[in-house]
């Protein structure tokens, strides 16, 4: 399972990843994989207000919908549609296949979330 | 997962890479290397199913076919030594208490090949309904494993392990005694996918070496281990409907849109009066077939909504690995369920506009 370094990670399996104020958020290679088949993405809208545990979007596998949860505060500053063009993306390239990018609001947040390091000890008890 | 029932190859889904799920108290595998690769292979070369969950019950005696008459909804009559048949068996308000195959060995010994979720309430039904016929009722379930070999490749790969000609097994028929490898097993051309293929029943002991062997000589035709989510997906586009989603104690089949498989002309059988009445009084409502207009996946369980109403609801639903379309089938208000009627499908609070079209999505690739 690849895990990136300098990510944040959520206990729901979403990454995030900070850019000066802003922060890409997408799911991580142990989702994609625990989800298989990815056939349908939806992605919030642009310029929603969202709080951490909001619903950012929503990844159908062949077998079933599942939610995808923001882990931080922030507004939608743009959405990645090539993913909701072809959903196999996610599951080839998770990491590059961001869903939301999101201007921060609470840059505090971000110590909720767990480091790579972290996140792979998670993986490794679940 | 320790407390669930395994099948004879549960230790071996992990040599490929099998996720196993809890399906009906069964730990089976939902997928290997991915449920549309799977999907794929069976449609386009072959896929090896363990369906060794499935029930098997033998009947026997001289009054098994007087039995049979009375329980199930289709006509024994017509059907001959050596044959399969599908057909349902009903409770007497005309709801299906399981849908099975019927192997007809002679009038008195037939073999029955049940839902796995169903196998003891089946066998309860027909001993409680046993009556005066002199008939022997017969679990063997947990004796028999059983494998199916799916996919237009099927008979070729199998034809390699067995001296039987396979071709003289046709389309619903079964042979006995068939020698696989040496092991022997009962065939049958049968299965649940739309492609050509074949179930495969055997002593649970043999199920593991037979696996290995198929799934040997069959590498180089493009056979994959394939699980039950591609079973499901597969069953679903070639419109073969699946107990608890499409048929129930509460849904009919005529509700289903299987009256082919009820034989009013026949003579009693239970559940006839209650079907006949329905089939009279016309249907309330029934199971359509619908392909989504706006962009979304329905699922089992969705409402159906028409004219700001529930006029009923999802019974499976998929993005379809053939079609590539978001497609369905509904039991739905039988007003609304004319071919071309627009209907929404009600998907995480948002009605989505979808089409009601012929619910055999995927034309069955049989050899007849």
């Amino acid at each position: 399972m690849e895990i990136l370094e300098g990510l944040y990670y959520s206990k729901d399996h979403e990454w995030v990843k900070v850019e000066g104020d802003k922060a890409y958020i997408g799911i991580t290679d142990y989702a994609q994989h625990s989800l298989g088949n990815i056939v349908y993405v939806e992605l919030p809208e642009v310029g929603a207000e969202l709080s951490a545990g909001d619903v950012l979007g929503v990844v159908e596998s062949v077998k079933a919908a599942s939610d995808v949860y923001t882990p931080v505060d922030g507004k939608v500053l743009e959405v990645n549609n090539a993913i909701v063009d072809d959903p196999s993306l996610v599951n080839n390239d998770p990491y590059g296949s961001w869903m939301a990018l999101v201007e921060l609001k609470d840059k505090s947040q971000l110590d909720n979330l767990m480091t790579a390091e972290e996140y792979k000890k998670f993986l490794d008890e679940e | 997962m320790d407390n669930l029932k395994k099948t004879p190859l549960f230790n071996i889904y992990k040599k490929y890479n099998g996720k196993v799920i809890d399906f009906a108290g069964w730990a089976l595998p939902v997928q290997f290397e991915s449920i549309i690769s799977e999907h794929e292979a069976v449609r386009n070369a072959a896929g090896l199913f363990d369906v060794s969950h499935m029930g098997e019950i033998t009947v026997k005696g001289k009054e098994a076919f007087l039995f049979f008459q009375n329980l199930l909804t289709n006509d024994l009559s017509k059907l001959k030594e050596k044959q399969v048949f599908y057909t349902f068996m009903c409770n007497y308000d005309g709801g299906v208490v399981d849908d099975l195959l019927v192997y007809k060995y002679s009038d008195d010994y037939f073999y029955l090949v049940v839902n796995a979720a169903n196998i003891e309430k089946d066998y309860k039904w027909m001993k409680d309904n046993k009556g005066v016929y002199e008939v022997e009722i017969e679990n063997i379930s947990d004796e028999v494993a059983e494998l199916a070999i799916q996919g237009p490749k099927a008979e070729e790969i199998l034809q390699k392990l067995t001296d039987t000609d396979l071709s003289e097994i046709k389309f619903f028929y079964f042979k006995d005694n068939v020698k696989i490898s040496g092991i022997e097993c009962l065939v049958s051309r049968t299965g649940y996918t739309g492609e050509d293929g074949f179930e495969i029943y055997m002593p649970n002991k043999y199920a593991v070496e037979l696996w290995e062997k198929i799934i040997e000589v069959g590498k180089e035709y493009g056979l994959k281990p394939a699980g039950l989510g591609a079973r499901d997906t597969l069953r679903f586009e070639a419109g073969l409907p699946l107990y608890g989603n499409e048929l129930s104690e509460e849904i009919t089949p005529l509700e289903a849109g299987f009256e082919f498989f009820v034989k009013f002309d026949k003579g009693n059988f239970i559940g006839k009066d209650a079907l006949l009445k329905q089939k009279e009084e016309g249907l309330k409502h029934k199971i359509v077939g619908f392909e989504m207009i706006d962009n979304g996946i329905p699922r089992h369980g969705y409402e159906v909504r028409a004219d700001n109403q529930k006029i009923g609801y999802v019974t499976t639903g998929y993005f379809s690995p053939t079609l590539k379309k978001n497609i369905g089938l509904a039991l739905i208000d039988s007003k609304h369920a004319q071919l071309g009627n627009q209907i929404e499908i009600v998907i995480r609070n948002k009605p989505l506009k979808a089409l009601i079209i012929s619910k055999n999505f995927y034309k069955k690739n049989y050899r007849k």
